[in-house]
C-alpha cells in the first residue's frame, strides 16, 4: 500500500533522514520504532507531503507521490494524526470532525454517529471548543478527525505520548478495532511495549537511518536491537 | 474657546446618530480588512482602494441608470461585486504566489498594489469629484424627540447589524466559514484534512474585498466620491482593527464603535479638535491593551 524509497529529507540545511527506506502492506499495522529525535516524526511529514524528501521516492497504492502537496494525499486516502495534535483550537469538537468530513470511497465510511461509537467520550464534549480538550481528549480528537476524511492509510504519530496508562489501553483497543474495520496503519511510538502489542512488522529508525526492520516477533527476540535501539 | 456651551439633548441625539452610523460604515469596511487579517495574515494596504473602487463603481451603476433610485439599489448590489471581481484578478494573479513571504513583503507589495490602484481609478474616473443620489426615502431627515434624525443614517443603522449578523451566521455556521476559521490558527492542518487552503485564502481574500466595496457603496451618498478616499479610511481601519484585536471581525466592531462615538462626541464637545478624540481613544486602548479590546488571532 505504501512503499518509501531512500528518501532524504532536510529541515533547511541540516539533513535529518537519510535513505530511509519501508513498506506498508494494506490492512497491516506497522510501527517505526525510535528514540526522540531519530526522524519518525519527518518520516511521516515526509510521507504526508508536509517536508517532502529532496531525494527518494514515496508510492501509494502503486501511485507516484513524492512531493505531491497535502490535500492532494489526504483525498488519495492518507490521514495524518500529527505527534502535537493540533486540533483547531477556535472550533469545537464538532466542528473540527465536521470540516474534515470527506466521503468514503469504499462501502462503509466513517461519520459523525461512528466516530461517537468509537471514542464515546467525544460525544460528551461536542460543543466544547478544541483549546480546552484535556491531552487525551485532544489525542482521541486528533484521531477521530483524521477518520473522519475516511483514509486508507492511517499515519499515526506517538498516539499514546503523554497519556495514563488507562488511557493508553483504551487508545490501543481503539486502534485494534480500526484495524479490524480494514485500516492501514503506519504508526510512529516511542513507547516500545504499546507499539510492539499493535504491530505485525516493525521497524526502528536512529539518527535518519531505518537500523533494523523485522516482525514483532523477531523484535522482541533479538536482544541485542532492544537493548542497543529500545532502552527495554 | 467654546467648550460645548450648547450641549442639549436633541443635538446629543442626532450627533449619537451620526456616530453610530459612520461607526457601521467603519465597521463593515474594517470586518473585511480584519477577516483578511486573520485568515490570510495579509495586512492589506490597499483595503482603502478597494473601498474607493466601491464608491467609484457605485457612482457609475448610479450614472448608468440614469441617477435614478433604481440606480442607486443597484449600486449597492453591483458595485461590491465589482470590487469582488477585480479583488479576485489580484488574488489569483499575484496575492497566492506571495503568502509564504514575510509580512514586510506583503506589506510592501500590498502598498503597491495600493498606488496601483489609485492610478487604475485615476485613468477609469478622472480626478473631478463624483456623487450618488440616495433615494427620496432614504433623503431628508425625520424627528424624534425634537432631534433630526437624517433617514440615511438611520438606514446605516440598519444595514450594519444586518451584516453584522451575516457575517456571524457565516462564520460560525456555514463548512467555508469555520474551514476559514481553522486556517486562520493553523493552515497547514487544513491541508491536511484534504482542504485546498489556496482556494480557501481565495475566498476569504474576496469576501474581507467585497465588504469594503460594499462600505464605499454605502459611504457614497454622504460623501464627495474623490480620489484620496482611500488613505482617509485605511489609517483609521488599521488602528480600528488594531484596538479591536487583529484579525477578530467583533474587534472591528468594537473598535468601530469607539472609533464613530468618540468623534462625534468630540465634535459636541470640541468642534474644531473632533478628529483628536478618537486618536486619544486608540491611544488610551493601546496603552490598557496593548493587543487589542478583544482576542486577537496574530
Ligand atoms: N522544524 C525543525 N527544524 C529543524 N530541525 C528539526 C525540526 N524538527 C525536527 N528537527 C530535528 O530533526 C530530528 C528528527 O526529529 P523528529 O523527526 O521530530 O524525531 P522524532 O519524531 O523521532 O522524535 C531531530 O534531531 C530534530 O532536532
Ligand atoms: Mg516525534
Amino acid at each position: 500500500m505504501l512503499e518509501v524509497e531512500g528518501i532524504h529529507t532536510f529541515y533547511g540545511l541540516s539533513h535529518i533522514l537519510f535513505g530511509v527506506s519501508l513498506r506498508v502492506e494494506p490492512g497491516k499495522v506497522v510501527c517505526l520504532l525510535g528514540r526522540n529525535g531519530a526522524g519518525k516524526t519527518t518520516t511521516m511529514k515526509s510521507i504526508m507531503g508536509l517536508t517532502p524528501p529532496k531525494r527518494g521516492n514515496i508510492r501509494f497504492k502503486d501511485e507516484e507521490i513524492t512531493g505531491k502537496q497535502p490535500y492532494v494525499l489526504a483525498r488519495k486516502g492518507i490521514g495524518y494524526v500529527p505527534d502535537d495534535r493540533r486540533i483547531f483550537a477556535d472550533l469545537t469538537v464538532g466542528e473540527n470532525l465536521e470540516i474534515a468530513a470527506r466521503k468514503a470511497r469504499g462501502t462503509e465510511g466513517w461519520d459523525m454517529e461512528r466516530i461517537y461509537e468509537l471514542f464515546p467520550a467525544l460525544k460528551n464534549i461536542e460543543s466544547r471548543k478544541g483549546g480546552c480538550l484535556s491531552g487525551g481528549e485532544q489525542k482521541m480528537l486528533a484521531i477521530a478527525r483524521a477518520l473522519m476524511g475516511n483514509p486508507e492509510l492511517l499515519l499515526l504519530d506517538e498516539p499514546t505520548e503523554g497519556l495514563a496508562p488507562t488511557m493508553v489501553h483504551a487508545l490501543e483497543d481503539q486502534i485494534r478495532k480500526l484495524r479490524q474495520a480494514g485500516l492501514t496503519v503506519l504508526l510512529a511510538e516511542q513507547n516500545v511495549r504499546s507499539a510492539l502489542r499493535l504491530s505485525d512488522h516493525g521497524y526502528i529508525i536512529d539518527n535518519g537511518q531505518i537500523r533494523y526492520q523485522g516482525s514483532v516477533g523477531e523484535l522482541e527476540e533479538n536482544e541485542e536491537v532492544r537493548r542497543k535501539y529500545l532502552l527495554v | 474657546m467654546e467648550l460645548g456651551q450648547s450641549i442639549d439633548l436633541a443635538s446629543l441625539g442626532s450627533q449619537l446618530l451620526v456616530g453610530l452610523s459612520r461607526a457601521m460604515i467603519l465597521f463593515i469596511v474594517c470586518a473585511g480588512l480584519s477577516f483578511v487579517l486573520g485568515v490570510l495574515r495579509v495586512p492589506n494596504v490597499a483595503h482603502g482602494s478597494l473601498y474607493m473602487i466601491g464608491a467609484f463603481s457605485a457612482y457609475s451603476v448610479f450614472a448608468l441608470f440614469g441617477t435614478s433610485s433604481t440606480g442607486f439599489w443597484l449600486s449597492l448590489i453591483l458595485a461590491p461585486f465589482v470590487v469582488a471581481l477585480v479583488s479576485l484578478i489580484a488574488e489569483r494573479a499575484l496575492f497566492c504566489h506571495l503568502y509564504q513571504r514575510e509580512h514586510l513583503m506583503l506589506l510592501l507589495f500590498t502598498f503597491a498594489l495600493m498606488l496601483i490602484f489609485g492610478d487604475l481609478v485615476k485613468i477609469i474616473w478622472g480626478a473631478e469629484y463624483r456623487s450618488v443620489l440616495a433615494p427620496s426615502i432614504l433623503r431628508g431627515s425625520i424627528s424624534i424627540f425634537g432631534s433630526s434624525l437624517p433617514r440615511y443614517n438611520l438606514f446605516l443603522l440598519i444595514v450594519g447589524p444586518l451584516v453584522a449578523i451575516g457575517l456571524w451566521f457565516f462564520t460560525s455556521k456555514t463548512k467555508i466559514g469555520k474551514i476559514s476559521r481553522a486556517a486562520a490558527v493553523d493552515r497547514e492542518m487544513v491541508g491536511v484534512i484534504g482542504i485546498n487552503v489556496s482556494w480557501v485564502f481565495a475566498g476569504a481574500f474576496v469576501l474581507g474585498c467585497f465588504l469594503a466595496g460594499f462600505g464605499g457603496a454605502l459611504v457614497a451618498p454622504t460623501v464627495s466620491i474623490s480620489l484620496g478616499m482611500d488613505h482617509d479610511i485605511i489609517i483609521e481601519a488599521f488602528l480600528i482593527v488594531t484596538i479591536g484585536g487583529l484579525g477578530n471581525i467583533w474587534g472591528a466592531l468594537v473598535g468601530s464603535l469607539i472609533f464613530g462615538l468618540t468623534h462625534s462626541f468630540g465634535v459636541l464637545l470640541w468642534p474644531q479638535f473632533a478628529i483628536v478624540f478618537p486618536y486619544a481613544a486608540v491611544v488610551i486602548v493601546l496603552l490598557l491593551r496593548p493587543r487589542g479590546l478583544l482576542k486577537s488571532v496574530w
